[in-house]
């Protein structure tokens, strides 16, 4: 029932909602960025037990938060399953879908949403559990597969089995706890998401030893914060945001030394900081923004290590999601 | 509007007043109606103007595009390269499927416990009262879980399936007959006895597995038996009442339909030489091929319906019956009537008056409650349409409209069709 209320209000939003542009000016004037994240993924978007939210997702809000009202903390978050995610959005019930979702053709265009950037570099893999000895996903032949329903994942297993001519049977939940908890009680011989994703879900298994995420990848997806269509200041900004957490890290500027950083005289830093040229003001927030972000969140490989990185549960290698400069797949547009 | 008076020639000393109660409502009425149109007008316009700007896809073109998904359970051949229309029709029939099934057993496990809370029988009163308090009393959702992840967690994996066997019944049923000398029946249970050697039902966490029927181009006129059966049984009950009106001759109705209904396919079955076989499941891999496969979302969801509704229903059963007075047991005893007839001929039939209009809201209950079955994953009109089929194409007013449609239809339905019934069993005053 909550679903449907769910669905008819967003729908109602879309018919009675007010039809002006200026996404940035409400935040303003609401003194708090609206922020969709998920229903709790450990080190993309999770609350703990008192409520306080984080992960690289959670960050990049507080990042955009920070460049708005110089204050990390002025977020709202609304967690929403991968279904209502995008009628969250397209209603105006949120400002910013921060919840690791892949930038798509349709979702980029018929869909009514604008990708800012990727946040994070991924692609489907399968949780299995070690007594099946499986050496491949082409192993998992004639398998019953658990998926969460709304995502991109649901039609990968669909194209991969059919292209590989394999049976399989999936079984396709609301939210992520029903289709985890279907998993462990061996309704499935496979649980499959994105495979950063899987590591998160195995440490919510009963027997988290029990099982391992299978090597292969099956798809891209390539995860990140998006807006809707039609207001190019607040695209601009969300899109800024992202490649200036990379311009920080490349530059070398951290959270530790960015009040040294300010004085620096290389130009490329002086640009980003906004000691030169305004910057800030072409995205209709302080000149200062960068530091208020880099200070209170972090620069990009910061946000990585503290939710992602060795020093976590998750141990996530950081792979393509490296700078460029090291042989990665982040790549920051020039401030300029 | 539907005033009288309207139509009538106005009095001549009445003037257009205000307190004029007709022309106060016919006012009200226009007004309210133009307020209506413009809501929804707006409504329209105001969500066209936003779905531009947005730049999101409308109309229902998406309705030919391939859904790309797979689904669990398909009662129409159905596969990933099909279109959305045709997953919306996969998930109607699921639905169609758990709530016509739900209204079935509720009713009859409904009746039994309300039958059985006015029973005089200590144990089985308290019984009926304690299912009526546990199962009104859990939530829907809750019930739904508990049969899904309690009971799935208890079931073997596909590996260590529970096999049951089906040769010695089948092998018990060919003796049983030939015991009584129907040598025909007996050699059918003896093939079907042949055809599943060794373990053909089974139970896992995957679901239960029963072998599937095959039958031969043969088994047509078994069909076409069953329903001449059905035409001859209604026309023999005609003629028997026409009969009994006119000669007070009674003719045992009942079982000759049983016996025709049931006796000519069998008839027909053996003339044609049993045309039918058994096809036996059996592991290959992760899971088992062949065979008939419930799944246990179905299963919970249908469960959990049930169970769920016939704890009002009963109750709705208990008041019907409370509300015949003792009187009409008491003046049918008089007439000599058994308690058989008495509760058939005169309890019941009282009874249904006063249960009808209730029950109709509980088979539209089941209906609407079947959308909880998205929590255990059922892929029912709501998860497939509403759900996945929204989220893949965003076209959420088209999606959302069509299912409230549907599912308005459905209710509409049910209703209509109970209305209809209601009408038959209504007291008709004399
Ligand atoms: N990247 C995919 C899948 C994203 C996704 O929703 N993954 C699930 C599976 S782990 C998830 O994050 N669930 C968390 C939640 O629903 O709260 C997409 O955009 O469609």
């Amino acid at each position: 029932m909550k679903r449907i209320l769910c669905a008819v209000a967003g729908l109602i939003a879309l018919g009675v909602g007010a039809g002006h542009a200026a996404t940035l000016d409400d935040v303003k004037a609401r003194g708090a960025l609206n922020c969709g994240v998920t229903q709790g993924l450990p080190g993309f978007s999770n609350p703990d037990d008192k409520g306080n939210w984080t992960g690289i997702d959670v960050d990049f809000c507080r990042a955009v938060a920070a460049a708005i009202f110089g204050d990390a903390t002025k977020v709202k978050f609304s967690p929403l399953s991968a279904k209502d995610r995008f009628t969250a959005l397209q209603s105006g019930g949120i400002d910013v879908l921060s919840r690791n979702t892949t930038w798509t053709m349709s979702r980029d265009t018929t869909l009514g949403f604008n990708f800012a950037g990727v946040m994070y570099y991924d692609g489907q893999g399968f949780l299995v559990r070690k007594s099946l000895n499986l050496k491949s996903v082409k192993d998992l032949a004639g398998a019953s597969i658990c998926v969460q329903t709304g995502t991109t994942n649901e039609l990968n297993v669909g194209d991969y089995f059919r292209t590989n001519n394999l049976k399989y049977e999936l079984i396709a939940f609301a939210t992520i706890d029903e289709t985890v908890k279907a998993y462990d009680s061996g309704r499935c011989d496979a649980f499959t998401s994105d495979q950063s994703q899987l590591y998160s879900v195995r440490l919510k298994l009963t027997n988290a030893n029990d099982h391992v995420v299978l090597p292969e990848v099956i798809s891209k997806e390539p995860l990140g914060p998006l807006v809707r269509h039609g207001d190019d200041q607040w695209f601009d900004l969300i899109k800024w945001t992202y490649f200036v957490l990379l311009n920080a890290e490349e530059l070398g500027v951290t959270s530790k030394n960015v009040d040294e950083m300010v004085n620096s005289q290389n130009p490329e830093i002086k640009r980003l900081l906004g000691s030169d040229g305004k910057y800030g003001e072409a995205v209709g927030v302080p000149n200062d923004w960068v530091v208020k972000i880099v200070k209170q969140v972090g620069n990009y490989g910061e946000i990585f290590d503290r939710n992602l990185g060795p020093a976590t549960p998750l141990a996530i290698n950081r792979g393509l999601n490296k700078l460029w400069t090291q042989g990665g797949l982040q790549y920051g547009m020039p401030v300029r | 509007m539907t005033d009288a008076r309207w139509s009538e020639p106005a009095p001549t000393r009445r003037r257009w007043s205000w307190t004029d109660p007709a022309l106060r409502s016919a006012v009200i009425q226009i007004a309210l109606g133009i307020a209506l149109i413009w809501l929804a007008w707006s409504f329209f316009a105001n969500a066209q103007a936003n779905l531009a700007r947005q730049g999101i896809a409308s109309g229902f073109g998406f309705l030919d595009n391939s859904a790309g998904f797979g689904i669990t359970q398909t009662l129409i051949p159905y596969s990933e390269s099909m279109s959305y229309g045709r997953a919306f029709l996969v998930g109607l029939l699921n639905t169609l499927l758990v709530a016509f099934l739900g209204i079935i057993l509720a009713t009859i496990l409904g009746f039994l416990v309300g039958v059985a809370r006015l029973s005089e029988n200590v144990v089985i009163k308290a019984l009926a009262s304690a299912y009526v308090e546990v199962t009104r009393n859990l939530p829907p959702l809750f019930q739904i879980l508990f049969w899904y992840l309690a009971v799935l967690a208890a079931m073997p994996n596909p590996r260590q399936s529970w096999g049951f066997g089906l040769q010695p019944l089948f092998n018990f049923l060919a003796d049983s007959f030939a015991g009584i000398g129907l040598a025909p029946v007996s050699s059918m249970f003896r093939a079907l006895a042949g055809d599943v050697a060794g373990p053909s039902v089974f139970v896992n966490n995957r679901g239960l597995v029963v072998p599937r029927p095959v039958f031969e181009s043969g088994f047509v006129w078994v069909v076409v038996a069953f329903f001449v059966a059905i035409v001859a049984s209604f026309l023999i009950a005609r003629w028997a009442k026409a009969r009994q009106l006119a000669t007070g001759q009674q003719f045992p109705v009942f079982w000759t339909g049983f016996g025709l209904i049931v006796g000519l396919p069998i008839v027909a079955c053996f003339a044609l030489g049993v045309p039918v076989t058994l096809e036996t499941p059996h592991l290959q891999g992760f899971n088992f091929v062949g065979g008939i496969r419930v799944i246990p979302e179905f299963v919970s969801l249908l469960l959990a319906l049930s169970i769920y509704t016939a704890g009002f229903i009963a109750e709705i059963v208990r008041a019907g019956i409370l509300a015949v007075s003792k009187g009409q047991t008491e003046a049918a005893k008089s007439l000599g009537l058994r308690s058989g007839p008495t509760l058939r001929l005169v309890v019941i039939p009282q009874a249904m008056r006063v249960i009808v209009p209730p029950l109709t809201s509980q088979y539209l209950n089941i209906t609407k409650n079947s959308t909880l079955g998205v929590a255990v994953g059922y892929p029912d009109l709501f998860a497939i349409f509403a759900g996945t089929t929204l989220n893949q194409t965003g076209q959420a007013i088209e999606i959302i409209a069509i299912t409230m449609a549907v599912y308005l239809a459905i209710s509409i339905l049910t209703s209509a069709l109970m209305g209809w019934y209601n009408k038959r069993v209504a007291l008709v005053e004399r």
